[in-house]
């Protein structure tokens, strides 16, 4: 599904990711750890071509990313969902609106629309606020509806950006309920996280990153400090 | 086809949720329009007015005096028709001229019905090739037994001419300069509207829209209100004119001899071409004002 082969990126004189090498497979579910500044979100940003590799060769379900141009970025986009901390809502549609605009993006017509999102809000367990604006809506319900729209075109690819991020501990868990079930339905998921509970009550893969370098990869445990976890918190800033 | 419904309804969705910018493009195009409307009208009836005035003053006219017959009129039209340079000629009766002028007094042609005896007198209009000739013709007309008084004008109608020439000009660089002003002023209020919602764009990039798909509403946006400012402007106009025109529209005729431009004519014409540089300020105001956020 995600194959990087010596990837490397630097900022100015700033390393992202050095000669780096993972292979993600299909159906996996993985979770990105590390301090902040690690490299966790260039990985992501390098899968999304927000961000352009200095060398090294990104396989993201069989396309080579680095090679793409910048118009054929969209396709590429559309074939992975995303959800992030933030949410990232369109604040002036409705949750209903918001889900179809990925459909619309996909030139699905209105009949498929109108039966799709109704299911796909059911699904994450927000089929009565079709209606509401993003602003309407508790954090977690807001998750929820990110989710639907990421999971509205069946992606093989699931990115979360610390989707639990925002979330207090209850809520967090209804939305790894969500993400474990699409999981289970064969979506490849990759999820950057700081939550030590979460990664070691799910027990599934692992890769941390350090300074730019994968320095673990197995199956189980967060692997750092809660204590040294909690005293970053002040320091997690969005685009880290 | 499909998509372009899309981009419709997302627009009109889009301008109804984000009101208060919507409108400022919509005040900001149609108050800009109206200014030009103004100019507009006023340089078409000045050119109006020239036209007529040329028309009307392009011939010297011999007055001749009450007591000369038709016949005696006939010869000396044969008598100016031996003058090189003569276009033609025409006798016109004192009868015929009184009509002429009720008819362009119009409504208030009643008040020459009344007169004991018609004061105007027969007269023969002679149009020429050039003003030489004019001249000459004016010169000799004191020569002529019957002719009482001569009348020519073409040396005032060309100071007339080169004066209103002046006022077109100075009217289109206005114009222009209004044209101008306007399109900064809606690429800039576009520019807010995109400005304000960057991070709606950052978010459908995100989500795989194309450039194209997020253009798409927005330049159906910037078309729309072209057209609903252009609808506005040219409906003010068009009341505004028709009332200045049942107001003085025959007085201009009595003291200019000439009519105002009618307003149905006017009002079409301008919808057109309110129409036409409202979409396009709209459409290029939101293709310019989004490069840069979809650029990459």
């Amino acid at each position: 599904m995600i194959k990087f082969e010596n990837v490397t990126k630097y900022y100015g004189d700033n390393v992202g990711l050095e000669n780096v090498s993972i292979s993600i497979d299909k159906g996996d579910f993985v979770f990105l750890v590390g301090p902040s500044g690690a490299g966790k979100s260039t990985f992501i940003k390098l899968i999304l071509k927000e961000i352009n590799a200095d060398a090294g060769s990104i396989l993201v379900n069989g396309t080579e990313v680095t090679k793409l141009k910048n118009h054929e970025v969209p396709k590429l986009r559309q074939s992975i969902g995303i959800v992030f901390q933030d949410f990232r809502l369109l604040p002036r549609k409705t949750v209903y609106e918001n889900v179809a605009f990925a459909m619309e993006i996909f030139r699905c017509s209105t009949s498929q629309i109108r039966k799709r999102v109704p299911q796909v809000l059911e699904i994450v367990g927000i089929g009565n606020k079709a209606n509401k604006y993003p602003d309407e809506l508790s954090a977690g319900e807001q998750q929820r509806v990110a989710i639907a729209r990421a999971i509205i075109n069946n992606p093989k690819l699931l990115i979360a950006d610390e989707p639990t991020g925002n979330l207090d501990p209850e809520t967090a868990w209804d939305i790894m309920d969500i993400l474990e079930g699409i999981n289970e339905s064969g979506t490849t998921i990759v999820m950057v996280t700081h939550s030590k509970n979460i990664v070691d009550q799910m027990e599934k893969r692992v890769v941390a990153i350090e300074n730019g370098k994968i320095v673990r990869d197995d199956v189980g445990i967060y692997g750092y400090d809660e204590s040294c976890e909690t005293c970053k918190i002040g320091a997690f800033d969005e685009n880290e | 086809m499909s998509n372009l419904i899309y981009y419709f309804k997302q627009s009109s969705k889009q301008f109804w949720r984000n009101k208060a910018m919507g409108f400022t493009s919509l005040l900001a195009i149609t108050a800009m329009m109206l200014i030009l409307g103004m100019f507009f009208v006023v340089s078409v009836n000045i050119n109006l007015f020239t036209e007529v005035v040329k028309q009307d003053f392009d011939y010297v006219e011999y007055y001749l005096e009450d007591d000369v017959s038709k016949a005696e009129a006939e010869k000396i039209i044969d008598k100016i028709e031996k003058n090189d340079g003569i276009k033609s000629t025409e006798y016109r009766t004192k009868e015929d001229a009184l009509r002429i002028m009720k008819q362009r007094w119009g409504k208030n042609g009643y008040l020459l019905d009344n007169l004991d005896k018609n004061p105007l007198p027969n007269s023969i209009l002679i149009s020429v090739e050039n003003n030489k000739i004019a001249e000459r013709l004016t010169e000799k007309a004191d020569e002529i037994k019957g002719v009482e008084d001569v009348k020519y004008y073409k040396e005032t109608v060309e100071k007339l001419t080169r004066a209103t020439e002046f006022i077109q000009l100075s009217a289109m660089i206005i114009m222009i300069f209004l044209i101008v002003v306007s399109v900064i002023v809606v690429a800039n209020t576009i520019k807010l509207t995109v400005f304000n919602r960057a991070k709606e764009i950052s978010i459908m990039r995100y989500v795989g829209a194309t450039s194209w798909f997020i253009r798409g509403p927005f330049i159906v946006e910037g078309a729309l209100i072209g057209i609903v400012s252009s609808l506005i402007a040219a409906g003010l106009t068009w009341l505004i004119y028709d009332k200045v025109e049942s107001i003085i529209g025959e007085e201009v005729i009595i003291i200019l001899s000439s009519p105002l431009v009618p307003a149905g004519y006017m009002v079409w014409n301008l919808l057109i071409i309110f129409m036409a540089i409202g979409v396009s300020v709209g459409v290029c105001g939101s293709i310019i004002s989004m490069r840069k956020f979809l650029d990459k």
